[in-house]
């Protein structure tokens, strides 16, 4: 095939940036079967998998890729979801250049297997043709897990137990399971079927999922062992939007990104007024931070037709957070930056709508804790960014809904759950907890990761004990 | 999904009752909290305060004001239809102190909300009265159902059309100026809220009001529901709905209840139009 050899890999075609930038199917359009063929044919099949070392379930890469090169998808799947439920979801939003492809060795002389684009098609082809077998479940055990929250790391950790005979209930606070997968993740990014799909499949095999129920409130934790459960896993993501608590933060018009992905992607407002949850339209919107989420926020204003976007960030470009795809296709649909740039104060009119944002140039000066330079404000360079809409991306917290209702549950520091790390364990008896309410925000493997490590601990105790 | 058990329209059709079947939430629920309800697949969230709960029955009710095409969905469902979510019991409950001398002060629809709280009250051995009002008459609801509640109840209508021609307002500077009273609870539309917290201010007499700000998650996750207090930002969905009257931006509240009227406005149409076809 054209442009395949051992350096380059094989790019994975996409919509054009300018199409794209106005809607929101899917960026990237998947290989077909014969480029997927050709790229998993670049795979060395090390001895040693350096790859696997980076994965955070251990999904045994060379083995997959090698039946892909073999024109045996099926066998293919079957291999990933031996240590990943999610893979349709991991080949889409896996920050793959820091784990398994950072470690390839191809990528020492030239460009890594696309390993993520590998899994991706392995995913979507079995979606397509459905042929191969899900992992049976072993004899039921009559013990009762409940899984609090519905995200990703809540997903592994149901998807193991259920095979391991046990049974599982997910409680989901919103009106459809999937966590940040759906209130978070745009649909360009990660189709929301694809997130019904694997959660459908979780389902097939067992899994009981209860929506509506907050955990906190609906029913505290120690009310599902009253309920019967033996064992309970916390997974309920960070969920607690940082602000900049700066002057004029409440105007119209400042929107945490968990209120504008989620009346997005989780409402679908970007229908409105087909549907009846509605989203603030800006002319020229500002996304405060330079994480994952703010390209979200980012490219999904450009999608409801905003003239102008701009990320503000108070450090360089260097030091965006953001994974580099995400940067590179936000940037190839037109996204502006406002680097070393820190917001003083929000600017509003007389009926308390955001119409600017006032700024300060930074320089970058001494390495900080995080051994990145620490941005320092250049006195005297305020100005003023005109804006009708500002998204603040700076990060999350940890909310306080659930541990707040379960007061012998110990916290760290910053009210994030004090969990193990090697088993998820919390210091209250026959509780796990996993994902970003131990790490705060991470990534979606990570919470997975976790769950996974969880999963078996809990396994562990409902065969031995605590 | 979550059936209509019983339907009431009152206020001539613009105010609605639904009792709806939700043990789980029934079982749990306090006076004060509120739930977040969603009609249909394509719905809104909206976040209303219950007005009655029935553990016993394992239902919980809610009074609305038909004012959008969301509460216009709600409308349009009768008994056996159900509710695609609820979610619930939210927000904290109001905290209520025994052997006080209170008043409740309810506009509108906020009566529904001050109901089950005036009730808590006099249970709990409080010396409640009550003042209600409405712009006329025909707007006027649970009239009976607060005279039960409170041991006295003063009525008012914008036009006189029943009970004393004025605003709430006015019945409240009287009792406030005879002295005695320990809490104040207002509960109605924003404007209003904002008149009697800045009346019993002069007066000293704490005052709790319960907001209702956009919102969409109701767990503290979207920060939508963003209110000023004291110059500190909380959540409405977590931290409310109740707070100190006296410490309330209420003109940051209107301005931000505004956020979406032009959206709003189009959804509304789009939606009687539907209703004509």
């Amino acid at each position: 095939m054209e442009g395949t050899n051992k350096k380059s890999r094989l790019a994975m075609p996409e919509q054009e940036p300018k199409v794209r930038a106005k809607n929101f199917e899917e960026v990237p359009l998947g290989y077909t079967p014969e480029m997927a063929i050709a790229e998993a044919s670049r795979c060395l099949q090390c001895k040693n998998p350096l790859c696997v070392q980076g994965c955070p379930v251990g999904v045994d890469i060379p083995a997959f890729i090698r039946h892909i090169a073999d024109g045996k998808f099926d066998l293919a799947i079957g291999k990933i979801w031996e240590r990943n439920s999610l893979p349709a979801v991991c080949g889409r939003v896996c920050p793959q250049e820091i784990q398994c492809e950072g470690n390839c060795i191809l990528g020492r002389k030239g460009e890594a297997v696309a390993i993520g684009n590998l899994e991706r098609f392995a995913a979507d082809w079995e979606r397509a043709h459905h042929v191969c077998e899900l992992p049976s479940r072993e004899k039921a055990t009559g013990k009762k897990v409940a899984v609090v929250g519905s995200g990703p790391s809540g997903l592994t950790v149901a998807g193991d137990l259920i095979l391991k005979g046990h049974e599982v209930t997910i409680f989901e606070a919103f009106h459809k399971p999937g966590g940040v997968l759906v209130y978070g993740i745009p649909e360009f990014r990660l189709p929301k079927d694809i997130v019904a799909s694997e959660v459908s499949c979780l389902q097939a095999q067992g899994v009981k999922i209860e929506c509506d129920v907050v955990v906190g409130r609906t029913e505290t934790v120690d009310e599902l062992f009253e309920l019967g459960f033996d064992a309970v896993y916390l997974g309920v993501g960070a969920g607690l939007p940082r602000f900049m608590n700066i002057p004029g933060e409440n105007l119209v018009g400042v929107l945490s990104a968990n209120e504008y992905l989620t009346r997005a992607n989780l409402m679908k407002a970007y229908l409105f007024p087909k549907v009846d949850t509605p989203i603030p339209q800006g002319r020229h919107v500002v996304v405060l931070g330079a994480g994952n989420v703010a390209m979200d926020s980012a490219r999904t204003a450009m999608r409801l037709g905003a003239e102008k976007v701009s990320i503000v960030y108070r450090r360089s470009r260097a030091e965006m957070p953001a994974r580099s795809a995400e940067i590179h296709h936000a940037e190839e649909e037109g996204l502006n930056f406002e680097l070393l740039s820190n917001p003083v104060r929000y600017l509003g009119d007389e009926k308390g709508r955001l119409t600017g944002i006032e700024c300060v140039r930074m320089e970058l000066g001494e390495p900080d804790s995080s051994g990145r330079r620490r941005p320092v404000t250049v006195p005297g360079s305020e100005f003023v960014i005109e804006c009708d809409l500002a998204i603040v991306a700076i990060g999350s917290g940890a909310n306080p809904l659930l541990t707040r209702s379960t007061p012998d549950l110990p916290l760290g520091k910053s009210g994030y759950i004090l969990a193990n790390p090697d088993t998820g364990k919390t210091g209250k008896k026959a509780v796990w907890a996993g994902g970003d309410i131990v790490t705060g925000a991470a990534t979606v493997i990570l919470a997975m990761g976790a769950g996974r490590k969880a999963a078996d601990s809990i396994h562990e105790y409902l065969t031995w004990g605590w | 999904m979550f059936k209509i058990v019983k339907r009431e329209e009152m206020a001539g059709g613009t105010v609605i009752l639904n009792e709806i079947d939700a043990p789980r939430i029934a079982a749990k629920a306090r006076p004060g909290q509120f739930l977040i309800l969603k009609a249909n697949e394509d719905g809104e969230r909206i976040p209303l305060t219950m007005a009655e709960t029935d553990p016993v029955k394992g239902t919980v009710t809610v009074i609305y004001m038909v004012v959008g095409k969301s509460t216009e969905l709600f409308s349009r469902l009768q008994v056996g239809d159900a509710f695609q979510n609820v979610i619930g019991p939210l927000g904290q409950p109001t905290h209520i102190e025994a052997g006080k001398n209170v008043v409740c002060v309810g506009g509108g629809t906020g009566v529904a909300v001050l109901h089950p709280i005036a009730r808590g009250m006099k249970d709990a051995g409080c010396k409640v009265t009550s003042i209600i009002g409405a712009r006329n008459k025909d707007l006027l609801i649970l009239e009976d159902k607060m005279r039960l509640a409170s041991h006295d109840l003063h009525v008012c209508t914008d036009d006189g059309s029943h009970g004393r021609k004025g605003f709430v307002t006015e019945v409240l500077r009287e009792l406030l100026e005879q002295g005695g009273i320990d809490q104040v609870v207002a509960i109605g539309p924003v404007p209003m809220m904002k008149f009697v917290s800045l009346l019993t201010k002069e007066f000293g007499v704490p005052t709790l009001v319960s907001l209702n700000p956009i919102m969409i998650d109701g767990t503290g996750m979207c920060g939508g529901c963003r209110v000023s207090v004291g110059g500190e930002t909380k959540f409405g969905c977590v931290d409310g709905p109740e707070f100190d009257g006296h410490k309330v931006d209420f003109d940051e509240l209107i301005l931000r209840l505004q956020a979406y009227t032009e959206q709003e406005k189009l959804s509304r149409h789009l939606c009687k139009c539907e209703g004509e076809r």
